[in-house]
């Protein structure tokens, strides 16, 4: 008899013990100090895991102070690239998972989040301060189907960076805008490169779109339609000059010895070691050659992205972070106020300072501290006004995959039949009628 | 009607008894093996089924709501789709490239064990190292030694005709075939060998002796004693090995990620499933991959059951 109580005692204490850890692990909700706790899952930046790191585990930490017991943000990260981020994030929003209540969003995504039903609505009262002196570009992502879903956290564009003694050799004037057909010359002529990104990755996808809308295109004609019934710009006029600057950086060999296999860290070192005069990347570089302690840094100079057809502005790329609040969340109302925290000026201009990440909000450009830091201050202001931002589109994964294939490897791009192959497959893959 | 006499009568009562007994035998045989069945079913039952029965519907996770079915679709997609057919034709090719040079290799290596006496632990334990690499960690490392400008391999075979330190290995079909193949073999040949050395134990070393007084050289040995006796272990590695190779993801994931051509099968699925969220054509291909698979292993074990067949006649 005693055996047999001890083992209902057992079992009850076990019992009563696994619930308790499935309580407690399930996160978010209410914690014993009746502090609501929030979960933030960021992507990795240059802060690190380090609350003093300067990063989004640095802003958790000051909003949970600021929030003085109202909420606390704890975090969890996200991997690496963006398309792995989506897809961690896909599968926890698909299975309602409450362990998610804000999410650090790469912009190209929250359209198909905000289809599938996935992210909370921004809440009327927040609304202007998460729009009122923010790029417009980034605000334009923050949107789908004119309903704002998210709150634009940091926003990201290219810039053209160069040697000046490089341009100055190949008789550029890189105070007004360039061409690429100029710049693939200019390379040509000192036996140079042009540090660009094009192996198949999201990154090429960035640099074809910025190629389309600086040719006064658009990839999605019409953003918000049916998979079946989406329309493209590929092979357009525009589209057919996009795909010519391509094929005229492949043939020309100017994209370094592998063009099919450079992305950001390739073209930097391009840059770094001198093999490339030329390189069109984003900010951080600046901060990753200032800490490298290159010989040449009073050298290196940045200007606006060149343009795709001479005398029609271009249009830079945008890239960024947009931050959205689970639809199935218990605490949206913490998790919205704890947003409004993150992304607020103050925390953008930190988060600039301590990673390089470019503020979404207009007003940190003017700061000193950040104009003393990035002298290309302006320049990334300008750039991120006049961006050209990725289709608006819930199958933007789709049509990214699609163009990467069929503009793959880049030598092989033709204008005269490249676009009209993407356009033909992604209409396929969208009525389902072939794989990707 | 003739009685039964006393004797058919006890062996009948003794039949019945082993017969209750069986039938109680049986019994407590299925209520100790249900919780494993069960377990089977559900784990490894229903995933198939699940993954069949999806396989007929338009089901793509961030669309729940637009699930429907449609039949045969997805497979006729599947099937008649260029995209496909490449990636069966790379995972061909890698499962016969990486097989057939994993044979004669892991064959030497087991061969060079089996007469090696003194380090052979240590030599055991050295070859077994690639095989102890985890692929992922194996296939940075051939993707780093590969990459260009950087990578050390371009360095040391510059006096080969085309290659200097920025020939890509990346940027073509059959020059990404070779480098995946090459990590896949230099990963897994140990495997290989070390299932051969099992087979070469298993030699009856007085037939060796015997061909060797009949005058046999060691090559006839090799071939008319020692290969056909190990016929089965050679089986059952082709067998692992080709499932294996069959089903190839990591190393393409990760030096190439399918570009040039070059995803197998398991990166489609991959690809449809986790990339594109599109559930119904993942399942579908996962059905064709799972079919294909049943297929090699059904051939395998039918020559495995003729060769065991041979080996007792």
């Amino acid at each position: 008899m005693e055996t047999r109580r001890g083992r209902r005692v057992a079992f009850a204490a076990a019992v009563a013990t696994a619930v308790a850890l499935g309580v407690s692990a399930c996160g978010g909700g209410s914690s014993a100090s009746g502090n609501t706790q929030v979960t933030w899952w960021i992507n990795p930046d240059g802060g690190g895991s380090d609350p003093e790191g300067g990063g989004q585990v640095q802003l958790a930490k000051e909003c949970t102070d600021k929030a003085d017991g109202a909420y606390t943000i704890d975090f969890q990260q996200l991997p690496n690239s963006a398309s792995d981020q989506r897809q961690q994030l896909l599968r926890r929003l698909a299975s309602s998972d409450e362990g998610v209540d804000i999410m650090s969003i790469d912009p190209v995504f929250v359209a198909e989040f905000a289809e599938a039903g996935f992210l909370a609505e921004v809440p009327t009262d927040l609304k202007s301060e998460f729009t009122e002196g923010v790029v417009p570009p980034a605000v334009t992502n923050a949107n789908w189907k004119d309903t704002m879903y998210a709150a634009p956290f940091w926003a990201n564009t290219q810039l053209l960076w160069y040697r000046k003694s490089v341009a100055k050799e190949a008789g550029l004037d890189m105070s007004k805008p360039v061409t690429w057909d100029q710049l693939i010359e200019a390379a040509k002529k000192t036996d140079s490169q042009i540090g660009v990104q094009a192996s198949r990755y999201e990154g090429y996808m960035v640099w074809i779109n910025a190629l389309v809308e600086g040719a006064g295109e658009h990839i999605v004609q019409n953003p918000g339609a049916p998979g079946e019934e989406l329309e493209f710009g590929l092979d357009t006029e525009g589209g057919k000059e996009a795909a010519a600057v391509i094929q005229k950086l492949a043939d020309a060999k100017v994209g370094g010895p592998a063009l099919g296999s450079t992305d950001e860290t390739t073209s930097l070192d391009m840059f770094q070691n001198e093999q490339a005069g030329f390189m069109l990347n984003w900010p951080y570089v600046y901060a990753a050659l200032k800490g490298a302690e290159v010989d040449w840094i009073d050298d290196l100079a940045w200007t606006r992205y060149p343009q795709t057809v001479q005398g029609e502005e271009s249009k830079p790329p945008l890239g960024g972070i947009e931050m959205g609040v689970n639809a199935a969340s218990d605490d949206k109302d913490a998790a919205w106020d704890a947003v409004a925290c993150l992304t607020s000026a103050e925390s953008q201009k930190t988060y600039m300072l301590g990673t390089g990440n470019p503020a979404a909000r207009t007003e940190v450009y003017d700061d000193s501290e950040i104009r003393e830091q990035f002298p290309m201050a302006d320049q990334i202001r300008n750039s991120l006004a006049d961006s050209g931002p990725r289709p608006l589109t819930q199958y933007y994964g789709d049509v990214s995959s699609g163009i990467q294939r069929v503009y793959s490897p880049p030598g092989s791009v033709d204008p005269d039949t490249t676009p009209q192959r993407a356009e033909s497959l992604l209409q396929a893959v969208l009525k389902g009628d072939a794989l990707l | 009607m003739s009685a039964s006499t006393p004797t058919q009568e006890r062996a009948k009562g003794a039949k019945a008894r082993l017969s209750d007994r069986s039938r109680s035998e049986q019994r407590l045989g299925w209520k100790l093996a249900m919780p494993a069945f069960v377990v089977m079913v559900l784990v490894t039952g229903y995933p198939i089924l699940q993954a069949v029965w999806n396989s007929f519907f338009a089901y793509r996770l961030t669309d729940p709501d637009n699930r429907h079915f449609v039949g045969l679709n997805n497979y006729l997609v599947s099937l008649t789709d260029q995209v496909f057919w490449s990636a069966m034709w790379m995972t061909i090719l890698v499962t016969v490239i990486t097989v057939v040079v994993e044979l004669v290799l892991g064959f030497i290596i087991a061969l060079t064990m089996h007469r090696i006496v003194m380090p052979r632990r240590t030599l055991r334990t050295l070859v077994l190292i690639p095989y102890s690499i985890i692929t992922v960690v194996s296939g940075f490392t051939w993707l780093y030694a590969f990459s260009t400008g950087t990578g050390f391999v371009n360095q040391w075979i510059q006096w080969m005709p085309g290659i200097d330190a920025s020939y890509n290995w990346f940027g073509g079909f059959w020059s990404s075939l070779f480098v995946i193949s090459l990590s896949e073999i230099w990963k897994t040949t140990p495997f290989m060998s070390l299932l051969l050395l099992a087979g070469l134990a298993q030699v009856d070393t007085s037939m060796e002796e015997a061909a060797k007084v009949d005058g046999a050289s060691w090559l006839q040995t090799l071939i008319k004693v020692i290969l056909p006796s190990m016929k089965a272990a050679v089986m059952v590695a082709l067998l692992f090995r080709t499932l294996d190779a069959f089903r190839i993801f990591d190393n393409i994931f990760i030096m190439t990620g399918g570009a040039n051509d070059t995803s197998s099968l398991s990166m489609l699925i991959y690809r449809q499933t986790i990339d594109r969220t599109e559930i119904g054509l993942g399942s579908a291909l996962s059905v064709i991959l799972f079919l294909c698979v049943l297929v090699i292993a059904a051939v395998f074990v039918k020559a495995f059951k003729v060769d065991l067949a041979e080996g007792r006649g």
